[in-house]
């Protein structure tokens, strides 16, 4: 395992893998949209637009997904201090940002035709709005804090706290939406989904974690290069 | 001062009686000096004398309480602040800007046409386009210095110039003080260690002080 | 006109390459309208009619705790007491800086505004006045903030302090922008009464703030 933090063996490994997850993320995506732009029944309530649901729910899983992604290898770079593990986490902040975007977009143009407005204080929609601040408040951590091991470390405990938070919230926002108006409209991936619609929100899920990886890898990559510069720099400054 | 380093006028900068007051406590008084041009001033004497309060009184970045200062032989309405540099502790570089273009700002701003080999000066232009956030403290002194020669202006006003700074990069300042000084310039220095450059005057702050 | 475009520049590129720039006032903005609903409940109809005011209060806030930033840091680094020896007047220079404040706080965040309107059900008509209204109230919002941040450039922590002293003075801009972005929402013409005081205040902003604010860093240098 600790082979594999080793910087230059991961720029010669991801170079190796990265044409092969890109290919896969492109058949899933290809395919998965073509079962969920054609295949998937229209719903008799929503119409058509039920078929936003599959951009919208993958997104919504990558956005938390991505979150544990991060505060996973926070928690790494902090007790082990692996050279890799906070380049990964800086690296997927970002991507994670698109993806939580992604689902909030989404969910408005969703809850447009839905509700009548671009945004109702949904208690899903608001978890995930809260989300995204969350990973707003980290990437303005690592621009702003200059030298790049104290980003590390401070980074990496705002995110593990932020993690801790993310159920505390999710639940209190439930609570508070509760209080003001009934169930979820959000009921689409509830237990009792027929295959027909289960089969291209997964198909979809799966393209959307292949797309992660590809751009984390990509991602990662830049900012493994981007401190070799750096490295560089000071290098011809100490000459 | 027309940017090539000739300064046509002759200027003499007079001092008389000076008095400095910093939170309510009387730091000197009765300073005298005049430097005019071609001629330098090291200022000398124990912490907390003034040293820097006089260079920054000189600067207009402070408000002498008495005294006088004046600046003779200038003809146009430029101010005496206007008309120097002022190295001071502080070494006034942006961390997210490159080498040049901390240099070229100061240049741009300071209203000269930014001289090209201004980097050269301390040996920065190899570094050019290093951000200057990554720069040690004696390079970032040298980055500081190399304002001197971006902006051609006739009075240096150096506050311990010297501090962090290698013997190469201290030879390259005495070099940078005496080619300005013969091209009609004035400096006025303070520095506890010997800079290895000759003076033509000296004023020792507190010590003798009138009863 | 060349100095001042240095200064615009050098300002602008520091924003963007230092973190606690544009993006930071933009979450903060983010994150003050997203408290709100919180806070009074999702009610549409009541998220509706209190938008415009909502939106202006989390703007007054964002510019006011992004302003901290115009002239601390060179206050520390140095560089604003070589801004004293420049042949540009100071009060030329801290409209240069409070401008490039405005153009990397005020412009995005109007910009963005509507957008977060639509989290507060914002009438789409409304979306027009509001960035109209915002554009032309929020140089005055900069520039007093900027001379804020010069009353207190010694003092360490001062974000509180200028918060007191700014946000009073904000008032009125707070008053005439909310009726610009609502009033003219309602179908009147755009160019209203409210947002012709709310270009008198901005202007009124640009003349004096950086004479006040100029005297200020002067006060504390001597």
């Amino acid at each position: 395992m600790y082979k594999f933090a080793n910087p230059t063996l991961f720029m010669r490994y991801s170079r190796a893998v990265l044409p092969w997850t890109a290919a896969a993320c492109a058949a899933a995506l290809a395919y998965g949209l073509y079962l969920a732009l054609f295949k998937a029944p229209a719903d008799y309530q929503q119409g058509e637009t039920v078929r936003i649901m599959f951009v919208h729910v993958p997104a919504a899983w990558m956005a938390l997904g991505v979150y544990s992604v991060i505060a996973l290898a926070s928690a790494v770079a902090l007790i082990f201090r692996h050279p890799l593990a906070d380049v990964a986490a800086k690296s997927a902040g970002p991507i994670g940002a698109c993806f939580t975007f992604l689902a909030l977009v989404t969910g408005s143009l969703w809850g447009k035709p839905m509700w009548g407005a671009w945004w109702v204080w949904d208690a899903r929609l608001t978890s995930v709005l809260v989300l995204f601040l969350l990973y707003l408040g980290y990437i303005a951590v690592w621009q702003t804090v200059e030298d790049v091991h104290k980003a590390a470390r401070i980074a990496a405990i705002v995110a593990l706290v932020g993690f801790v938070n993310v159920p505390i919230i999710k639940f209190s926002v439930e609570w508070w939406n509760s209080l003001h108006q009934p169930a979820s409209v959000f009921r689409a991936d509830g237990p009792a989904i027929h295959a027909s619609i289960l089969t291209p929100l997964l198909v979809m899920g799966l393209a959307y974690g292949l797309l992660f990886l590809t751009l984390h890898l990509l991602a990662m990559r830049a900012e493994v290069l981007r401190r070799r510069v750096r490295a560089l720099h000071l290098a011809r400054l100490e000459a | 001062m027309n940017g090539d380093g000739t300064m046509a006028q002759p200027l003499r900068l007079v001092a008389e009686g000076l008095v400095c007051e910093r939170g309510g406590r009387r730091v000197f008084e009765g300073v005298d000096f005049a430097v005019a041009s071609r001629e330098s001033l090291l200022l000398t004497g124990p912490n907390g004398t003034g040293k820097t309060s006089l260079l920054r009184i000189v600067a207009s970045l402070i408000a002498p309480a008495g005294g006088s200062l004046r600046l003779d032989g200038a003809d146009d309405a430029l101010t005496i602040g206007q008309r120097c540099h002022y190295v001071g502790h502080a070494n006034a570089i942006k961390t997210a800007l490159s080498v040049e273009e901390n240099i070229a700002f100061w240049g741009a701003f300071m209203g000269a046409a930014p001289a090209g080999g201004a980097l050269d000066a301390f040996g920065l232009a190899p570094h050019a386009g290093v951000p200057a956030g990554l720069l040690s403290a004696g390079q970032r002194r040298r980055l500081a210095l190399s304002r001197l020669a971006a902006v051609a202006r006739p009075l240096w006003l150096l506050d311990e110039p010297t501090v962090g700074l290698d013997t190469a990069s201290q030879a390259a300042l005495v070099d940078l003080m005496s080619a300005h000084v013969a091209v009609g310039g004035m400096i006025i220095a303070t520095s506890h260690v010997d800079i290895g450059f000759s003076f033509n005057h000296s004023l020792k702050l507190g010590g003798e002080r009138a009863p | 006109m060349k100095i001042a475009w240095a200064i615009v520049r050098r300002d602008l590129v520091l924003a963007y390459r230092q973190g606690g720039g544009i993006g930071t006032a933009i979450g903060f903005f983010l994150v003050v309208v997203t408290l709100l609903p919180l806070g009074l409940g999702p009610d549409i109809a009541l998220l509706s009619r209190i938008a415009p005011g909502a939106l202006w209060i989390a703007l007054l806030l964002s510019v006011l705790l992004s302003v901290d930033r115009v002239l601390q840091p060179d206050h520390e680094d140095g560089s604003l007491e070589q801004m004293l020896l420049a042949p540009m007047p100071l009060e030329l220079t801290v409209i240069c800086k409070s401008f490039a404040h405005w153009l990397t706080t005020g412009v995005p965040l109007a910009l963005t505004a509507p957008l977060f309107g639509l989290l507060l059900n914002l009438a789409p008509e409304a979306a027009l006045p509001l960035i109209l209204s915002t554009l032309i109230g929020s140089p005055a919002l900069s520039f007093l903030g900027v001379l804020g941040a010069s009353l207190t450039l010694d003092i360490r922590r001062g974000g509180l302090l200028i918060s007191l002293l700014i946000l009073p003075l904000y008032v009125p801009v707070l008053i005439f922008g909310v009726s610009a972005s609502s009033s003219s929402g309602a179908g009147l013409t755009l160019l209203g009464p409210s947002l012709l005081i709310l270009l008198a205040l901005s202007l009124a902003a640009l003349v004096l703030c950086p004479l006040a604010a100029a005297a200020a860093i002067r006060a504390h240098y001597r």
